[in-house]
């Protein structure tokens, strides 16, 4: 553990720092951010509580709060403090510009560090990140987390896989820190190297920034023979290092120190109780240069009851497995793109790349599934492409409760990602078919 | 017994092309080509000299590519001529998972390709009904 002292502080003196911090953070986004007074005002709160149960009357924060005070207009300090700028992956929606100011990296570091100290870290151990350097919080949020570690930290970026093999094995990399669906394409480009990715030194990795399944972790553990960690984080709320697993894999411990999480209902939009799911809401106590109040993720999830193993006190988060913004429709259910992942995985012959593709016939919304074959199967028969295709058809309807049309595509067709992969392909504005 | 290439194939425009022209470029001569298809993809089956090579040059081009045994019979160009090969077959209980045909230049016997389910108790059955059964050097 990174800071102990912090990461098993008990319950009650965590409410009270919360609540001091909390209180410090109010006014400070009411002094100095006008969108904050103005909501705060019309929604009737003072910028002071009691209780932290009182944080639930205050507005929340959305996205397009962001959007509107582009790119500067929610900075609580003047820019002479901001030291660096990030700015959103903009997976979703125009960009957002995030402001830190040298305490806040400063603090973002011990996060990471404990995040990788969570991982098995320590100042001994040769970190790979192959997150991209750059205006996305990834690389850099981690290089720094790694250093303050004090590991050996190798700042190689995303892309170039073949150089990210070789530096891996020559380096010695011990823990490796991407996107759980490039980690998949860098076992499979070392495999075509001739390199046994699990012959590596590699022990550990912290992977994040997209939704993925238990299937997935098992598939990275087992072709690198390492532990897999996720670890989860926003732009808005911080970039990586709000909540992170610990060695028990059993949800991801929430920074409270430093966050407040509350789960809401996403129809009433009121907290409900840990256990429940509900859309994840966090509220920044230590951040300076943008800080939030409630802000809402969109993902959706909920607390893990109970207390962990490891001896840190921090809620756990359960796994995120989808953002509300990625999910799907599909003919009144909802669906996650990882739902599907969960089961290709689950399925021999079928290799766990795949693009959902929207496209309209008619009036309809037509949803196919684009899966590759496996290059192991052998294809020479066409039944037994058939059976593969129906298996996974009727695998994909028993988990997701909606039938899908499935295409089996050639080994390697589909665009390998080196960051966040595009798993939903929306043809519906072009007017196909 | 004969080395069949088989090829996955996306159904688009100018995959077969490619795959074709992988070959040509490599040098290497086809001896028969079938193309299995359903709505979504095909299957290519390809009979070829240097079989390695062009194996190689395909997955190069990025196919994939396995390799199949498959039987490969001379058959007597007159009426009957197939069917007595199959009730060979038939009579063993071996089935048939697919077939094609293709005619040696200037010869007087088409050649017939059989995916099989036992593949050496079909040789042997073959054999022992005195059909001769090609070699890979005489395909």
């Amino acid at each position: 553990m990174f800071q102990p002292h912090d990461e098993t502080m008990d319950r009650a003196r965590l409410d009270a720092l919360q609540l001091e911090r909390l209180n410090a953070l109010l006014s400070r986004v009411y002094e100095n951010v006008p969108t904050y007074r103005r909501k705060f005002d019309d929604a009737g709160v003072s910028p002071h509580v009691d209780s932290l149960a009182e944080l639930a009357e205050f507005p929340f924060t959305v996205k397009d709060d962001l959007r509107a005070g582009y790119p500067y207009g929610m900075f609580a300090v003047p820019m002479k403090d901001i030291v660096r700028l990030h700015s959103s992956s903009g997976t979703t929606g125009q960009v957002t510009v995030v402001g830190y100011t040298a305490g806040d990296l400063d603090r973002w570091a011990d996060l990471m560090a404990r995040t990788i100290a969570a991982a098995g870290g320590t100042d001994e151990d040769v970190v790979q990140i192959a997150y991209g350097y750059g205006l996305f919080t990834g690389g850099l949020g981690a290089h720094y987390g790694a250093e303050r570690l004090g590991c050996a930290t190798i700042p190689i970026s995303g892309g170039n896989t073949k150089r990210q093999v070789q530096v891996m094995k020559d380096f010695g990399t011990t823990i490796l820190a991407c996107t759980p669906s490039y980690a998949l394409l860098i076992a499979e480009t070392a495999r075509d190297m001739g390199i046994d990715p699990a012959g590596l030194s590699l022990k550990a990795g912290v992977f994040g920034a997209e939704p993925w399944s238990e299937n997935t972790r098992t598939e990275i553990e087992r072709q690198f023979d390492i532990t897999a960690i996720d670890i989860y984080g926003l732009s808005e709320v911080l970039g990586p290092g709000v909540a992170a697993e610990c060695e028990c894999k059993c949800g991801l411990h929430v920074n409270e120190d430093h966050f407040i999480i509350e789960i809401v209902d996403t129809e009433t939009l009121r907290p409900v109780p840990d256990g429940e799911r509900g859309e994840v809401v966090f509220t920044t106590l230590t951040k300076e240069g943008i800080p939030v109040v409630r802000y809402r993720t969109r993902d959706i999830s909920r607390i893990v009851p109970g207390e962990c193993a490891c001896g840190r006190t921090f809620r756990r988060l359960e796994r995120v497995t989808g953002r509300s913004d990625d999910m799907l429709i599909i003919r009144g259910v909802n669906v996650f793109p990882s739902q599907i992942e969960q089961v290709l995985l689950g399925i021999p012959g079928v290799a766990p790349y795949y693009q959902v593709v929207l496209s309209r016939k008619g009036s309809m919304d037509h949803v196919e599934v684009h899966v590759e074959v496996s290059p192991e199967v052998n294809f020479d028969e066409v039944k037994t492409l058939e059976r593969l295709r129906g298996r996974v058809s009727a695998e994909i309807a028993s988990a997701l409760a909606v039938s899908i049309a499935v295409k089996l595509v050639e080994p390697r067709s589909i665009q390998r990602s080196e960051g966040k992969a595009k798993r939903v392909i929306d043809l519906r504005a072009e007017g196909s078919e | 017994m004969v080395k069949q290439l088989t090829v996955f194939l996306e159904n688009s425009p100018g995959r077969l092309a490619r795959l074709t022209r992988a070959l040509g470029d490599a040098g290497v001569n086809m001896r028969a080509l079938m193309v299995a298809d359903t709505a979504e993809f095909g299957v290519v089956r390809i009979i070829c000299d240097r079989t390695d090579v062009a194996k190689d040059s395909l997955e190069a081009a990025g196919f994939s590519v396995s390799v199949t045994d498959v039987i490969a019979v001379a058959v007597p160009d007159h009426p009957g001529g197939l069917a007595d090969i199959l009730e060979v077959l038939g009579a063993e209980d071996i089935n048939v998972e697919y077939a094609y045909c293709f005619v040696e230049p200037g010869g007087t016997s088409a050649v017939d390709v059989f995916r099989v389910e036992r593949v050496s108790d079909a040789m042997r059955a073959l054999g022992e009904a005195g059909i001769r059964v090609l070699r890979a050097e005489e395909v």
